[in-house]
């Protein structure tokens, strides 16, 4: 057999339905890998701007201008500016998405890095600021940007940290913008660099970690210096691409962590601040929960002065920051709907005018699949600032304790990890180690109900130190019961006091506002206040002191209660539930469908031969690839017969007895047993044994645990089963209880013989049931069949075997290629035949003795043998003629009519009708 | 009714035909459900075992990340062992011994000729094909159990009641930590219906039971592969195995579901479809073995 007929032929359906799957999958690949076409253009572009004090400094801008592909007429645009250190190609995905919704996008790098020329100023008025405002007016020339008026653009602005400062700082400087979105940025560079988060006019902390890492990032020389920045620009190896001012500044508070006039003034200028009250236009702050260089309280702070001066705000925090980043993926798009949002309304007048509503979102766990942290969000009616809408007080206990500052802050306690960009789930739980001896512990008992803590934590303290000055830095823990302490996003709030007391008794108290925050805290946690003497992203007092602090009970911890905003992702526990309620009403309603239909249709039933144990009606059984195993067969089975479906092999005898089991579906015709219309599972099936193509046995159990578990399937009664009969029927003696896998060929048969007369019914159809038995076991089995069809039972046997069907059977069917040659009572069949059989010695002598008798007809049979038909002449005639004739007789065989009408209409081609 | 029992022989009710306990025991004496269930309850005690052969020191650096804090943290107590043993068998063991199950039932049959001796009986088509996935799914629910409870009992005896501890969030106390353990066996469950589901469409479709099982086993393989390639992109959702690790976000605090429950519509999906498949055709098509 070549491999291919192992295939399934290619018939009609087979193919359509093979090429509907190509096309389905192909289809869901191509839509999937299919690169979208992009909804905008894009030009890159230098554009040159005067900037400077004087206004006689020519700046060269690296510019991308981006256009949507349809518009219709001018267009609102938006500028986007980048973080330090970053270039316009860091905009690409905000601009494309922009311009995807119909704005013109210009992005650019600013002074100072990538290829654009000039020097970093860090924000000056003068030079970033005057810059952004020269690319205002080159918009305002652009054909495709919508004006408000002559040289005045529809523009909104948009940026990021370094960025998000220059769209607050353009606004301020130029009214022509028209809304702004800055995000993780801050409000007053002196705050952040010199971190002070005691009610005190001392100057801060030094946040030494960030300013290094600030510096280092934008005195970095370009790596491809074939492209490198325009001629002319100085790289300083100190101070880089910094301007002189910025780097003396720099070097200023690096060195002191005490920086002078100069440096302050330097910072301020720099700093939103100095301008703020002057925006007009309507602002969208953002702010990350996860940021120790730019903490919510910066945003805080540009909230109030911005709404101050009464212009729109709006704030909304997500989980992630400068040590955040972007945040999970449903912070993204709740920023990036509330983005699309605010310029839509503000830029095109398109939307409902944005609500105040104070957005946020609170970690509430990991995601398994992208490792990454999953937030929930909430909304609450307006920012309350970093106060929150209600107040937690809660009792801290712990002595007075004596901590030391140990020279040049050296070892010094890990809060986070400035510039790292590590993963958010590590940062968040921060990176906490403090050093002992150096950290005072005040802790409250654990808290009876969950407390959501939003806003900035107060505390107050006392301290006392020999040098009259102390830097100290307060932490608050969340602990849980096991002990673990979690710094919510490494944020520490650094405090530096001036004017204190050798001896706690005298020491003023200081309130503290520790980092503003976004936690709940646990039924049964714990809240710890430390208080420690260093953290190695600030730069403590160079000289060793030992101070004494106490942190007085009263904790204020700010809460805000939200409302959850709805989770995209729990529309899926409703598909879920949809899905399993649509599966349970499909399979009721298919369940009632399929009873419905067998009640109408159950058996159509014909009393008429009701008492017929088979009725074979025009059967036919075509195949999908176009064989014909059974061309049309009818036949009937009374009471009281043993009928023969006698055949070469391949005549289709199987493949009408697997119709007759519901195997097989007829193409045409029908089977009724007892009048009942055989159809798959047709109860009346019931009353049928059957051994059709061989045993078919468990073969890891007994033959008699096989007949039980045969009959248990059948779900009737033990008692009607009959197994002792079976069994002796079987004649298996002990072997019954070996495993059958070990039985041979004859033994699986006898089995299956005995399966099938289990119940005694009242048709048995038995397929070739003498194969593989031996003689003795034969002639039993003939018996056996010819008892059993006595009371009233009947019994269908087929076989290719002429003798097996003449001796067993009281009718005959003989069927060749699929079709009906001769039927009838055995006996009708088998009577004497007009011919015999003869081996003589001489046959050319013989036939001319045979042809003088005046038979019919003689046929040679092998070398030795003759086929004579007789017409009538005695057989002790012919025998006597031969002798006569001198021609020896060594058998004379009588032939019968079976035999003569299976030879005649098989014998010819024994091959059958096909390769069945 | 009443037409039926005229119309069959005495005592025969479709309804009664192939009682779900009888296909309970037909499995049950074979040798691959011994072996199946058997190998479930000694891997926890093999897995104990080589962990007794830790000399303490050895760090062989392995990959790190939500798995190696598992290998970390299996030793310190039942229910993280119980966890390991869990994760360990997820990725494979689990779904070999479902597919087989799940894929061997009918094609079996088939391949020993018993099917149509069955079809004979004659035990309705559907309810064959009903009552040999509900015990094969009550096989495949138990080898779980057997994996989970084993696991446990072993663990527990061995390093004690302990909370349930991962890198990725805090300590589980132990009874919320037991349930914890119980959704993630529940859920390895439901990602397992997949399998089941391919596997059973599978065993109608061939005679042939190494097809069947080979074949889910593959189709399973192949799907995480392709899982791995994330150029795919959104196709990956369509995967069947792309939620089969979401069963993690239950060791976070609290609990994240919503990858459970997009594997959950997954898993549900595609078993409904496959069995969909498996009863529409079983009941069509020419018995041909």
């Amino acid at each position: 057999m070549s491999w291919t007929r192992r295939l399934p032929r290619p018939t009609r359906r087979r193919v359509i339905a093979a090429s509907a799957v190509v096309v389905v999958v192909a289809g869901l690949v191509g839509w999937g890998v299919w690169p979208e076409r992009a909804g905008w253009t894009s030009q890159d572009q230098m554009i040159t701007v005067v900037s400077g004090p004087e206004r006689n400094e020519n700046v060269t801008l690296d510019a991308r201008f981006y256009l949507p592909r349809e518009r219709s007429g001018r267009v609102p645009a938006v500028l986007l500016a980048h973080g330090f250190g970053g270039t316009k190609d860091a905009l690409n995905d905000d601009a494309e998405s922009l311009a995807g919704r119909g704005y013109a996008v210009l992005t650019y790098t600013a002074e100072g890095f990538g290829r654009s020329g000039g020097q970093i100023h860090l924000n000056s008025p003068d030079h970033e600021i005057r810059d952004a405002q020269g690319l205002l007016d080159w918009l305002a020339a652009r054909p495709e940007v919508q004006l408000d008026s002559a040289g005045d653009p529809r523009v909104g602005v948009a940026g990021g940290s370094y960025g998000g400062a220059l769209a607050l700082m353009l606004a301020g400087q130029d009214q022509r913008v028209d809304a702004i979105v800055p995000s993780i940025t801050w409000n007053d560079l002196t705050n952040v660099f010199l971190q002070q988060s005691a009610d005190t006019s001392a100057p801060g902390v030094f946040k030494k970690g960030w300013a290094g890492v600030f510096f280092g990032n934008a005195g970095a020389v370009p790596t491809d210096l074939t492209k490198g920045p325009p001629t002319g620009i100085n790289l300083d190896p100190a101070c880089g691409r910094f301007a002189a001012d910025v780097c003396k500044a720099y070097f200023d508070l690096a060195t002191s962590g005490n920086p002078d006039q100069n440096t302050l003034d330097l910072l301020r200028r720099s700093s939103p601040a100095a301008t703020i009250g002057q925006i007009k236009a309507p602002t969208l702050l953002i702010q990350g929960a996860v940021d120790t260089l730019f903490p919510l309280s910066e945003a805080d702070a540009n909230a109030r002065s911005i709404a101050a001066a009464g212009t729109t705000v709006r704030v909304a925090w997500f989980t992630g920051g400068h040590d955040g980043g972007v945040g999970p993926q449903t912070d993204q798009d709740r920023v990036k709907f509330l983005t699309a949002q605010w310029l839509d309304h503000y830029l095109k007048g398109e939307g409902e005018t944005p609500s105040d509503s104070f957005t946020y979102s609170r970690v509430a766990g990991f995601s398994a699949l992208d490792r990454g942290l999953v937030t929930n969000g909430y909304s609450a009616d307006a920012y309350p600032g970093l106060t929150g809408t209600g107040t937690t007080s809660l009792q801290l206990a712990g002595p007075a304790q004596p901590i030391a500052n140990p020279p040049n802050g050296n070892p010094g306690a890990l809060s986070s990890l400035p510039g790292t960009g590590g993963r958010l789930s590590e940062l968040l739980s921060g990176v906490a180690a403090d050093i002992p001896g150096q950290h005072a512990t005040f802790e409250t008992a654990p808290v009876s109900t969950s407390i959501d803590v939003v806003g900035s934590p107060t505390v107050k303290i006392k301290a006392a130190s020999p040098t009259g000055e102390a830097t100290l830095f307060v932490k608050l823990y969340d602990v849980d019961e096991s002990g673990a302490e979690t710094l919510s996003a490494g944020l520490v709030a650094p405090v530096r006091l001036t004017d204190l007391p050798a001896s706690l008794e005298q020491a003023p108290e200081r309130t503290i506002k520790l980092p503003a925050i976004v936690r709940r805290i646990e039924a049964g946690h714990t809240v710890r206040v430390v208080v420690a003497t260093t953290d190695q992203a600030f730069l403590s007092p160079v000289q060793p002191a030992t101070y004494t602090v106490q942190v007085e009970p009263a904790l204020e911890l700010p809460t805000v209660v939200g409302t959850p905003i709805a989770n995209p992702q729990t529309v899926w526990r409703y598909v879920l539930a949809g899905l399993l309620a649509a599966i349970v009403v499909g399979l009721a309603v298919v369940l009632l469908v399929g009873r419905r239909r067998a009640l109408k249709r159950h058996d159509p039933t014909d009393p008429a031969y009701a008492d017929t144990p088979l009725v074979v009606r025009g059967l036919r059984k075509a195949y999908g690839d176009g064989f014909v195993a059974v061309e049309e067969i009818s036949f009937t089975v009374e009471r009281g017969q043993v009928v023969g479906l006698l055949g070469p092999n391949g005549a289709g005898k199987t493949t009408t007895l697997r119709v007759l089991m519901g195997l097989t579906m007829p193409t045409a015709g029908e089977a009724m047993v007892f009048g009942h219309r055989l159809v798959p599972g047709s109860p009346v099936l019931s009353r049928v044994g059957a051994l059709v193509e061989g045993p078919g046995f468990l073969p890891h159990l007994t033959g008699l645990e096989n007949l039980r578990a045969y009959w248990k399937a059948t779900g009737r009664p033990w008692a009607d089963a009959r197994f002792d009969e079976a069994l002796e029927i079987a004649g298996l003696g002990d072997s019954v209880h070996r495993r059958t896998k070990k039985y041979s060929h004859g033994m699986r048969q006898r089995l299956a013989i005995a399966q099938a007369m289990l119940g005694l019914p009242e048709l048995l159809v038995l397929d070739e049931p003498t194969d593989g038995l031996d003689p003795p076991q034969i002639a039993e089995m003939r018996r056996v069949l010819k008892r059993y069809a006595t009371d009233g039972r009947a019994v269908l046997v087929s076989s290719h075997l002429l003798a097996e069907v003449e001796q067993t059977c009281t009718h005959a069917v003989v069927v060749n290629k699929g079709r009906i040659v001769a039927s009838g009572p055995v006996d009708e069949i088998v009577g004497d035949s007009p011919s015999v059989q003869l081996e003589v010695s001489d046959v050319p002598t013989a036939e001319r003795v045979l042809d003088e008798l005046g038979v019919r007809s003689v046929a040679p049979d092998g070398p030795s043998g003759l086929i004579v038909d007789m017409n009538g002449t005695p057989r002790s005639e012919v025998v006597a003629s031969l002798v006569r004739a001198g021609v020896a007789v060594d058998r004379v065989v009588p032939r019968r009519r079976l035999e003569d009408a299976f030879l005649a209409l098989v014998g010819d081609n024994t091959r059958g009708s096909g390769d069945r | 009714m009443s037409v039926e029992t005229s119309a069959g022989a005495v005592g025969y009710r479709p309804s009664r035909t192939l009682p779900i306990w009888a296909e309970v025991r037909r499995q049950a004496s074979r040798r691959r459900t011994q072996l199946g269930l058997g190998f479930m309850a000694v891997l926890p005690l093999i897995v104990l075992v080589a962990f007794e052969f830790d000399s303490g020191g050895g760090d062989d650096g392995n990959g790190g990340g939500a798995f190696g804090s598992l290998v970390d943290l299996a030793t310190s107590g039942g229910l993280n062992f119980a966890l390991f043993c869990l994760a360990v068998s997820a990725g494979f063991l689990l779904v070999v011994v479902v597919a087989l199950f799940c894929g061997d039932t009918v094609a079996s049959e088939a391949s020993w000729g018993s099917l149509r001796y069955l079809l004979a009986v004659p035990v309705p088509r559907a309810r064959l094909l009903a009552v040999k996935l509900i015990v094969a799914l009550a096989y495949s629910a138990a080898a779980l159990v057997v994996l989970t409870g084993v696991g446990l009992l072993a663990g527990t005896l061995r390093y004690g009641w302990h909370p349930l501890g991962s890198t990725v969030a805090a300590e589980i106390a132990p009874g919320p930590g037991l349930l914890r353990l119980l959704g993630i066996a529940a859920y390895l469950g439901v990602t397992m219906l997949i399998v089941a589901g391919l596997a059973f469409l599978l065993g109608t479709l061939t005679d042939a039971p190494l097809g069947a099982v080979g074949g889910a086993v593959m189709i399973w393989i192949l799907s995480s592969i392709l899982d791995q390639i994330t150029a795919l992109g959104n196709l990956r959702y369509l995967l069947p195995t792309h939620f089969s690790d979401a069963w993690q976000g239950l060791l976070s605090t609290p609990a994240q579901v919503d990858d459970l429950v997009k594997g959950a519509i997954s898993a549900v999906a595609y078993a409904t479809l496959c069995w969909g498949i498996a009863f529409w055709r079983f009941t069509r098509k020419d018995v041909t073995s």
